[in-house]
């Protein structure tokens, strides 16, 4: 059967199983959509920007672990995906971008709406392609797909040009159609395994890193085993929150930067150190030469360009982490005497890691009127028994949501890790909840933040999404000014934003629910209505107090050990 | 760790797709690697392109090399035969302006290696071409010193190793 690149196109999202995307359209994708209108049961989010689109994608893809999807058109379209795209990268989100492109006779003379995005986007992309051939188009569709999914996952763009759209070919069954395959090891060296179980096993202070990789594996099930197993100790990354619930007492909470006094103490101190798909990142590490010098170090990770990149390891275990744990499990499980020695074994280092958390436990203190951002994001993990869905944005109340909102498990917290994109978080936040209509979708966010895809709101209140908002406002670019404050002796360059709109109002002004907190008593109220309304946004202004500081703090390049508690 | 830096030479085999050596020459300057000489050009299997890059870099930086080559979706092998027996070969070709004096002596230099006279037609003016290990084209070129060179162009080396190794594609494997 022939069909056109666009009639391909959409019967190959149709075989991936793919039946919502988001996107813009424009002059070199209109053969596309004029398809796509015939095709209902593909629903096509409008977004407002392309950027949403991507990051809309993205937060889809995270919450459901299935690639996102979004369609833009040739050059400004295109190169809107930028960002969103090297956000996927940095925090390896499955995705394909697809996006119309000049026609094939016309690329390279500077044609209206031309832009080179496979060279633009190629340091931002897993993979990607132009399609030069209308013939290719299926199997390229396919691949980029399986490429998108396979090994350590990651963002690919098609770049399809337009008269190619209307080119016909034959159309293939599905099973049909060949395409190559990312060499990944998923297994792991089972020689590795072992060695790797075997160090553990000679432990006294082990400690489980636990970073972005174990949420994208879908191991959970076998870290929780391994670790009450065990009873070692469970530290997470900002990426791997909610891999392993943060409210059991085997949690450490979160490492780096703004982690935990005790998780960060643990990971100075401990002798063995088993990273468990987190790549050693220098917001976790610190100052190198300083980094966990007492401890082997074990690493599971999918890509082996992650492993021995910026400290050396002990026993390297390339492949998925839920295999490669998976195996360990069942070592661990096969020496129920040794398990029983191994509590008593490391009974004195959880001894250890206790008088850590009575000295620096997290809290916060919240006075009768001001509002502090900790007390906020605490009663909203309260209200909604930590089962939201949550996206931040970049800043404080990022580290802040990390901090106090506890997940029991992943695939709930979707935050811009690697790049630190502000404006993530609002559209991820749409994308998450038209997976998940009935669940409670939060985004936390900034007065900075929020500004940079606030227009977003229309296709919230399009679609009906009940996203609440959650500003966090202290009036600055709060986490700069904190660096100000703190490494540049006050002077606050550029990060006052006392002139803001009125978010209640500018809610309003799109058909959105807007609410306000202007002192402690408001809080609960606010957030109890924001939580029963189900068929439109809600955007809460919490104002805040203006120069609060994220703590525990370990300074940029400073060792771990130089931890900063107030 | 080693911190000692080395020239190493990489021979990679790739799809010769579009945009590959974009990939691979994109993905060196991205992170910082350097790269001293690259030569690519397709295999019999027209579908291949076999590079081979000259790089520089202490233990932990080439093994950065080898791995983020290896992430790339059109690279198909990556070795680094650095410390392989292997045959190494570059083109050179030297445009040397020439005087009635040291006509001779030139002939005699370019005798000794192995060079040959690839262009003489106009009789002021000659390109000589050799061929050998880089190291041997540099002696040449300092040999050449005291004469008048125009221009250069060299290939630098291209590898194969010796005896039986072959460098062959993983056979591509196909999901249903
Ligand atoms: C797109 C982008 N531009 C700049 C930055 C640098 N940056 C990091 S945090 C921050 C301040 C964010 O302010 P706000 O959203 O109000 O959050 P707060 O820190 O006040 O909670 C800035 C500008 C960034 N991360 N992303």
């Amino acid at each position: 059967m022939k069909l056109t690149g666009a009639q391909i196109f959409i019967q190959a999202l149709k075989d991936e199983g793919v039946d919502l995307i988001f996107g813009y359209p424009g002059g070199a994708i209109l053969h596309v959509y004029d398809e796509l209108y015939k095709h209902p049961e593909i629903r096509h989010v409008l977004v407002r920007h392309e950027q949403g689109a991507v990051h809309a994608a993205d937060g889809y893809a995270r919450v459901t672990c299935k690639p996102g999807v979004a369609l833009v058109t040739s050059g400004p379209g295109a190169t809107n995906t930028v960002t969103g795209l090297a956000t996927a990268l940095m925090d390896s989100i499955p995705m394909v971008v697809i996006s119309g492109q000049v026609p094939l006779s016309m690329i390279g003379n500077d044609a209206f709406q031309e832009a080179d995005i496979v060279g633009i986007t190629r340091p931002c992309t897993k993979h990607n392609y132009l399609v030069k051939d209308v013939r290719d188009l299926q199997r390229i569709m396919k691949e980029a797909f399986h490429i998108a999914r396979t090994g350590r996952p990651g963002p690919v763009l098609v770049d399809i040009p337009k008269d190619l759209q209307l080119h016909q070919a034959e159309y293939v069954p599905y099973d049909q159609v060949k395409v190559r395959s990312p060499r990944a090891v998923l297994q792991g060296h089972s020689g590795q395994i072992k060695k790797g179980w075997e160090l553990l096993k000679e432990a006294k202070r082990p400690l489980l890193y636990v970073g972005g990789g174990a949420v994208l594996s879908q191991a959970s099930d076998e870290l929780k085993k391994f670790a009450y197993l065990t009873k070692i100790p469970v530290a997470m990354t900002l990426m791997g929150l909610g891999a392993f619930p943060g409210t059991d007492d085997l949690s450490l909470g979160m490492l780096g930067m703004h982690g935990t006094y005790y998780s960060n103490m643990s990971i100075n101190e401990c002798d063995v150190l088993f990273s468990v798909g987190a790549r050693f990142d220098d917001r976790v590490t610190g100052k190198l030469s300083e980094f966990s010098k007492h401890s082997k170090k074990i690493h599971i990770d999918i890509d082996p360009a992650n492993v021995g990149k910026s400290v050396a390891v002990d026993v390297p275990i390339v492949g998925d982490v839920k295999y490669v744990l998976g195996e360990m499990l069942k070592m661990a499980e096969a020496a129920p005497a040794f398990i029983q020695n191994y509590h008593q074994q490391i009974r004195p280092w959880w001894e250890q890691i206790r008088q850590w958390r009575e000295k620096a436990p997290m809290g916060y203190q919240q006075g009768p009127k001001e509002i502090r951002a900790q007390y906020v994001i605490d009663m909203l993990y309260q209200m909604t028994k930590g089962e939201a869905i949550v996206t931040t944005d970049v800043g404080q109340h990022q580290m802040w949501a990390a901090q106090f909102y506890h997940f029991k498990e992943p695939h709930r917290w979707c935050t811009s890790g690697g790049l630190g994109t502000m404006g993530f978080g609002f559209p991820a936040a749409i994308g998450a909840q038209l997976a998940y209509p009935e669940k409670t979708v939060i985004c936390i966010s900034g007065d900075g933040s929020i500004q940079m895809n606030i227009q977003e709101l229309a296709t919230a209140v399009e679609w009906k999404t009940p996203v609440i908002i959650a500003i966090l406002n202290n009036h600055f670019l709060g986490m700069v000014r904190q660096w100000q404050e703190l490494f540049y002796e006050n002077r606050y360059s550029e990060v006052d934003l006392n002139v803001q709109p009125d978010f209640v109002k500018l809610a309003e002004a799109y058909g959105a629910v807007g609410l306000r907190a202007s002192v402690k008593d408001e809080v609960v109220p606010v957030i109890e209505r924001a939580l029963k309304v189900r068929d439109r946004p809600v955007v809460i202004d919490f104002v805040t107090t203006l120069e609060d500081n994220v703590y525990p703090m370990v300074p940029a390049g400073g060792a771990v050990s130089d931890i900063v508690l107030a | 760790m080693n911190h000692h830096e080395n020239t190493h030479t990489i021979s990679v085999l790739v799809e010769n797709e579009f945009g590959v050596l974009a990939r691979v020459s994109g993905m060196f300057a991205g992170r910082g690697f350097n790269i001293d000489a690259l030569s690519v050009a397709p295999t019999p299997d027209p579908r291949v392109s076999r590079m081979t890059i000259i790089t520089h870099g202490n233990a932990l930086i080439i093994e950065q090399i080898l791995k983020q080559l290896n992430r790339l979706i059109d690279v198909l092998k990556v070795i680094d035969v650095s410390s392989e027996a292997c045959v190494r070969r570059e083109l050179m070709l030297v445009k040397l302006r020439l005087n009635d004096k040291n006509k001779a002596e030139l002939a005699k230099l370019a005798d000794e290696a192995h060079g040959k006279i690839v262009d003489a037609s106009d009789p002021r003016i000659q390109i000589l071409e050799f061929v050998g290990e880089h190291q041997e084209m540099e002696g040449i070129l300092k040999k050449l010193q005291p004469f008048e060179i125009l221009e250069v162009v060299r290939t630098g080396n291209i590898a194969m190793q010796k005896g039986k190794n072959v460098l062959m594609p993983f056979p591509g494997e196909a999901v249903g």
